[in-house]
């Protein structure tokens, strides 16, 4: 059974179908991309999947449940990590308090009056953020911390209630690109080992034809091309609504 | 240094707390508390009054050797501050007794903490039955003439009116609740057929002049009394003006006489309402024409009723000092029993039954004279003469209230 | 009633409009471009008829008044541009919210300038020359002067569309309202954007009172119901939206109308007066419009405001030196008896500050930890404590048994309306608390068989042993005592964190499986609960309880205290409410102008720590040596 499963989904914004009967899946352990020139419907179905919008149409199985009316915080308890476009920590608290945020909450106790929340979990977040290679900044107020680090630490909160699935939004978003390629390294390695699965949407297409099991192809709404880094890159229709007719991902990249 | 933030503040709190004021043994301590703040326009006047009395008292040589000293505070306009105020006079400065307030409720509060306390108190202002009646203590006194007795004054006009149909006006609070019920079970009483054909009850200072003014109008009344004052007052009578709401119709108001109200109004005072009130410039008693004199002289400005009331307030003191046997508060309670004051108005009484002064007030027409309201066909109404007598307020007073 | 009459009654409810308008699109324009909540704009608004009617009568005639109307707004306006640069300019980077507490300041300060200036007797501006008359309509008599109100409002709103949707600085406030740092990034100067904003919008405020010269005598409680209605005008339309404050005037006017020409209703069982629902019309539609239209009924979800300001430090727990100290303070506190003996009111002015403590602590850890800024907070203080003295007073309870109940009573209150409450954000969520408090205002205010009405409960004093003032102060320490240490464990507790996670990013939040919703609920709820408390103690130190306990006025009492101490840190509101209350006690003695005293010293407090008196002191020890990232 695959982890995630898409299916005929739909959304329309005021009679614009932003996505138009997509369907694709992930198997257990695939790092999966989801690409598309800007306006494809790329985040709508990012969005879908992880709760924040409600489909129109068709359905999306987690784990064999239907999750298209579930709430995002919901869908993390079926054990599903993720990551934004933007990151976004808790900027009152120190990075190891981060981690342990989400350690509290997957263990039920957050609704815990009593208890010293600094002292719980603490040991486990020191090791996600020794993981993450940020176990030195665990003391540190979370919003001194440089862009790329913050990344860091949303992957091990991301981590943090052992996922079976973890979304990543543009995760290399406003990063230079050695730092880009040293977070999807480390993605890759950690979940790897862990088995986990990864959907990823992302712009750098360096990042994707170097790491991707597998790729995906958004353009206007609909699903254009499903495949391996080679296939999509030999893909005539992907060349065409990335490049026009002409051109391909070679002459492009950098 | 949080804990350097917390000891800052303790520091503050114990150096306000333990600033103890000179103890001056020569002078008899009066507190005063009042909502200066909140209705300037009445107490502005009113502590002219009193500083006027301190001064005539005081340079003769104060009550039995003693000079007076009146400490005033504001009582922040409400109730819960106005404790906290009559506290700290009693227990900081260190005062004899306590007056003033002016609102109905913030009269009431302080009343409540008189008894409990038992702390002599003389309501100044507060124009609520029940600081005398329902909710009166053995400590509680007041000056001014009450909610029940300026309506009981204005009845005979009312009743002399003849109309069937009659319009309120008041404003939502404890005051105007009060005047409201007075008069509709004073008016039915000596009225059997009267109907009462609209109320409307705006909230103080708030009051949506054109709408009310026209909702009455559209009743059809045949008379209007009205317990709209101050900045409400102004707008329904501009507004009732221009709409001819009060066209030939009788209009019964409370204080729309006294100066502090009908000043403001100017040339557009409502002629031929019937109110009570206070006109100064018209007033030839020998007491009356002193007071102003020295009003005059002091002030350089002429005295509105709250000065008639802050003087008399002051007055009404010191003929209780000059009485009562030593400072305590049960002395003062039976020097204020049955004691006779010399007022502007002229002589008045505190009754011992329910602790009601019995100066009246003065129940005329407004009329318009040099572009100005002014009041005409007045006279005075001798407060004992609308009060009820003292076995029936005996009943009204709670148990051991004397 | 006849038809005639209620349509009359709709055209008398447009002029009223009118006014509210003019104040209302001002504090919007404000508030959406600068997201300053302006307290003093019922000020400039009072100013604008003092002014006005100075110039109507000292010039005279036609031009003193219709020239003087124009004058008027001007003058107001530039008054708006100098407080703009001399006063808030400066604060801009404090945390959000601060800006509340400079212009809460100006209130007082205006207020008593006024006062001093003008005197204190209403002053009742001559009529409109040429308009002085009335006009005959429906059979009735109608004011020319509010024929011409019901025509300058539109008017001036058609003027303000045009000059938003057509010239670059309209184009430039709409953009500011939807986002403010896009219009820093387009290169506008902001500070320039900034002061033309408050100038025009203090203008049209000027405008507004001038306005009313004609109508209503200036008068110095002006200020503080013109910001009430304002406030309730310019959340009903919509943060931002000038069409939506005139809609929602004319909303908020026509139910005043209506409930002034229904007048007195026979129900048969009781009659019903309706004029008396005119107190609380305009907060009952504000409850009803931002529970179905959480945004107002023409607003925009506001961008995401990121504040400017420094953002707060980690909590971390109580180091020795600071336990030692709290237990140092403490005993002090416990001694505190025995020095009252040579001055026993200092019993009762630390039982004041106690509660004051009690409740500024507790609207903190909602304003602070949960970033709900209640505005209503009054609320929960009048329920504990009306609950405790009606429970004495109808019931019997004994008073252990009646401040026992006040949390309780509270807290179903908090429940109640913490459950509307959390679904919004921001201002709005502000507005509706104080929707929910005024609506128990009210309730408090009109049901006078159950709760005496304006008089309140009178005569709930305490039992012994506690009538002895040092005995109710050791209980009021206690339970104060009792309520921080409470009210801090909570913080350190993952409820704590998770009610800061829920503010720092609800996103973020969700994400990893926190109902933001519901903790804010539950801690809206419990800072309700402990409000409560105070409430209940308040009542049995005053021996009385009467509506202004529920007043807007206590509200802000309690922002001030929690503004001043420092929202940021755990001990502000302790700090704040300490110095407020002492303060306030201090500066009272002064008769004569003590709001303007108290004013310019919150001022000078504003200016010299803009983070609050205990914030600036513990960014000042950061500063002066802690490593930083070091675990003090």
């Amino acid at each position: 059974m695959s982890v995630l499963s898409v299916q005929s989904l739909g959304k329309a914004f005021g009679g614009v179908r932003a996505v138009d009967n997509v369907s694709f899946e992930i198997g257990k352990g695939e790092f999966l991309a989801l690409i598309g020139p800007n306006g494809a419907g790329k985040s709508t179905t990012f969005n879908m999947i992880n709760g924040q919008l409600a489909p129109d149409a068709g359905d999306i199985l987690i784990g064999g449940k239907s999750t298209a009316r579930m709430k995002p915080r919901d869908i993390w308890r079926l054990g599903v990590g993720r990551t934004f476009q933007v990151a976004a920590t808790f900027g009152s608290m120190t990075v190891v308090e981060n981690v342990q945020m989400a350690l509290i909450s997957h263990a039920g106790r957050i609704l815990n009056l009593w208890r010293p929340a600094g002292s719980l979990y603490r040991g486990r977040a020191l090791e996600l953020l020794a993981q993450v290679g940020m176990a030195d900044a665990a003391d540190r107020p979370s919003r001194e911390l440089a862009y790329g680090d913050v990344k860091r630490i949303e992957l091990a909160i991301a981590l943090a209630n052992d996922p079976q699935l973890l979304l990543m939004d543009e995760p290399t978003a406003g990063m230079a690109p050695r730092e880009r390629n040293d977070l999807i390294k480390l993605v890759k390695d950690l979940v790897v080992e862990r088995g986990i699965s990864v959907l990823f949407t992302e712009h750098s297409m360096d990042v994707v034809f170097s790491y991707a099991d597998r790729i995906i192809v958004l353009a206007r709404g609909r699903l254009i091309a499903d495949g391996d880094a080679a296939a999509i890159r030999d893909n005539a229709k992907v060349q065409e609504v990335y490049f026009g007719t002409g051109k391909t991902f070679q002459e492009a990249s950098p | 240094m949080r804990a350097q933030a917390y000891l800052y503040s303790l520091a503050f709190v114990l150096a306000a707390g333990l600033s103890v004021p000179a103890a001056a043994q020569d002078t008899i301590k009066i507190g005063e508390l009042n909502s200066y703040k909140s209705q300037p326009a009445f107490l502005d006047p009113y502590k002219k009054g009193m500083e006027l009395a301190l001064d005539e008292i005081n340079s003769k040589g104060g009550v039995k050797g003693k000079k007076l000293e009146l400490i005033s505070r504001d009582d922040g306009g409400n109730p819960g501050e106005a404790v906290r105020v009559a506290e700290e006079l009693v227990t900081r400065e260190g005062v004899s007794m306590i007056a003033g307030t002016f609102l109905s409720h913030i009269g009431l509060a302080v009343t409540n903490f008189a008894g409990q306390k038992k702390v002599f108190f003389l309501a100044a202002e507060p124009l609520t039955d029940k600081i005398t009646w329902q909710n009166g203590n053995k400590y509680t006194f007041r000056l001014r003439a009450s909610t029940y007795m300026q309506t009981a004054m204005l009845m005979p006009a009312a009743i002399a009116a003849h109309a069937k149909r009659w319009a309120l006006v008041y404003p939502n609070f404890e005051y105007g609740q009060a005047a409201a019920e007075a008069f509709k079970t004073l008016l039915k009483k000596a009225q059997p057929d009267v109907e009462f054909v609209t109320e409307q009850a705006p909230p103080l200072g708030k009051v949506d002049a054109g709408a009310v003014a026209q909702a009455i109008d559209d009743a059809k009344p045949d008379a209007i009394f009205n317990v709209l004052f101050g900045g409400d007052l102004a707008k329904f009578v501009r507004e009732g003006n221009t709409r001819g709401v009060f066209k030939n119709r009788t209009v019964v108001s409370l204080l729309s006489g006294e100066p502090e109200y009908l000043d403001p109004l100017g040339a557009e005072a409502p002629v031929g309402w019937i109110v009570t009130g206070y006109p100064w410039d018209k007033i030839k008693t020998p007491e009356h024409v002193a007071f102003l004199t020295a009003y005059q002289k002091k002030f350089n400005d002429y005295p509105r009723l709250g000065s008639i009331v802050g003087y008399t307030t002051i007055k009404s003191i010191a003929a209780g000092l000059a009485k009562a046997k030593d400072l305590s508060a049960d002395s003062l309670v039976d020097a204020f029993k049955g004691l006779y004051v010399q007022s502007p108005f002229g002589p008045f009484q505190y009754r011992a039954s329910d602790h009601q002064a019995t100066m009246g007030a003065f129940v005329g027409k407004i009329a318009l004279e040099k572009g100005k309201g002014t009041m005409e066909d007045f006279k005075y109404v001798d407060g004992a003469s609308v009060l009820p007598s003292d076995a029936e307020v005996a009943k009204l007073r709670p148990a051991g209230a004397n | 009633m006849t038809l005639n009459a209620l349509l009359f009654q709709a055209l008398n409810g447009l002029s009223s409009a009118s006014g509210l308008f003019f104040i209302a699109a001002g504090l919007s324009l404000i508030f959406g471009v600068t997201r300053i909540v302006n307290i003093a704009h019922g000020s400039l608004y009072m100013l604008g008829t003092y002014i006005a009617y100075s110039l109507a009568t000292k010039i005279g005639g036609a031009f003193g008044f219709w020239g003087g109307i124009v004058l008027t707004a001007i003058i107001v306006g530039v008054i708006g541009a100098l407080i703009e640069i001399v006063l808030l300019r400066r604060i801009y980077r404090a945390p959000e919210l601060f800006q509340l507490l400079a212009t809460f300041a100006l209130v007082l300060v205006i207020n008593d300038a006024t006062l001093w200036l003008w005197g204190p007797e209403d002053l009742l501006g001559p009529r409109a020359p040429g308009l002085a008359g009335a006009v005959e309509i429906f059979g009735r008599r109608l004011p020319s002067y509010d024929l011409f109100l019901i025509f300058v409002a539109p008017a001036v709103l058609i003027v303000l569309h045009f000059a938003l949707a057509k010239t670059r600085f309209g184009r430039l406030i709409r953009a500011a309202t939807q986002d403010r740092e896009m219009v820093g990034a387009l290169g506008v100067n902001q500070a320039v954007l900034f002061t033309s904003v408050f100038a025009l919008g203090a203008l049209l405020a000027g405008l507004g009172g001038a306005l009313q010269v004609a109508r209503e005598p200036a008068n110095l409680a002006t200020d503080l119901i013109a910001i009430g209605d304002a406030f309730v005008v310019v959340v009903v339309g919509g943060m931002g939206s000038i069409t939506g404050a005139y809609l929602a005037a004319i909303i908020i006017a026509e139910v005043k109308a209506l409930c002034i020409a229904i007048g007195v209703v026979d129900l048969g069982f009781m009659s019903v007066n309706f004029s008396k629902f005119t107190l609380v019309a305009e907060f009952i539609v504000m409850a009803i419009v931002l529970v179905t239209r959480p945004y107002g009924l023409l607003g925009k979800p506001q961008g995401m405001v990121r504040s400017v300001a420094e953002p707060e430090d980690p909590i971390r727990p109580a180091t020795p030196m600071l336990k030692g100290l709290g237990a140092a303070v403490f005993i002090l506190l416990l001694a505190l008896p025995l020095l009252a003996q040579t001055s026993p009111y200092l019993m009762i002015l630390a039982i004041d500050v106690l509660i004051a403590v009690i409740f500024a602590t507790s609207l903190h850890f909602i304003m602070g930890p949960g970033g709900m800024h209640s505005f209503g907070h009054a609320a929960y203080f009048g329920l504990g404590a009306y609950g405790a003295a009606l429970l004495v007073q109808l019931a019997g309870f004994p008073m252990l048994a009646a401040l026992l109940a006040a949390p309780i009573i509270a807290l179903l209150g908090a429940l109640l309306f913490g459950w509307f409450a959390v679904r919004l954000s921001g201002v709005y969520l502000a507005m509706l608390t104080l929707a929910f408090a005024q609506i128990v205002w009210a309730l408090v205010f009109q049901w006078e068989s159950f709760t005496g009405g304006s008089n309140g409960v009178i005569g709930v004093w305490p039992s012994p042993p506690f009538d002895k003032s040092w005995v109710y102060y050791l209980l009021a320490l206690a339970l104060a005592v009792i309520s921080v240490l409470l009210l801090r464990r909570f913080l350190f507790a993952p409820f704590g964190y998770a009610m800061r996670a829920g503010r720092d990013s609800a996103l973020r939040a969700e994400a990893i499986g926190i109902d933001v919703k519901r903790i804010h609920w539950l801690g809206f709820a419990i800072a309700g609960c402990v409000c409560g408390i105070a409430g209940g103690l308040f009542a049995f130190a005053k021996g009385s309880i009467s509506p202004e306990a529920i007043s807007v006025g206590r509200s802000i009492d309690g922002l001030v205290m929690v503004l001043l101490g420092g929202i940021q840190t755990l001990v502000g509101p302790i700090v704040g409410a300490s110095v407020y209350a002492t303060l306030q006690d201090t500066v009272m003695r002064q008769t004569e102008y003590w709001r303007a005293l108290l004013g310019l010293i919150i001022l000078v407090l504003v200016l010299a720590f803009p983070q609050g008196i205990a914030g600036a002191l513990s960014s000042l020890a950061r500063k002066l040596g802690r490593k930083p990232g070091g675990a003090a």
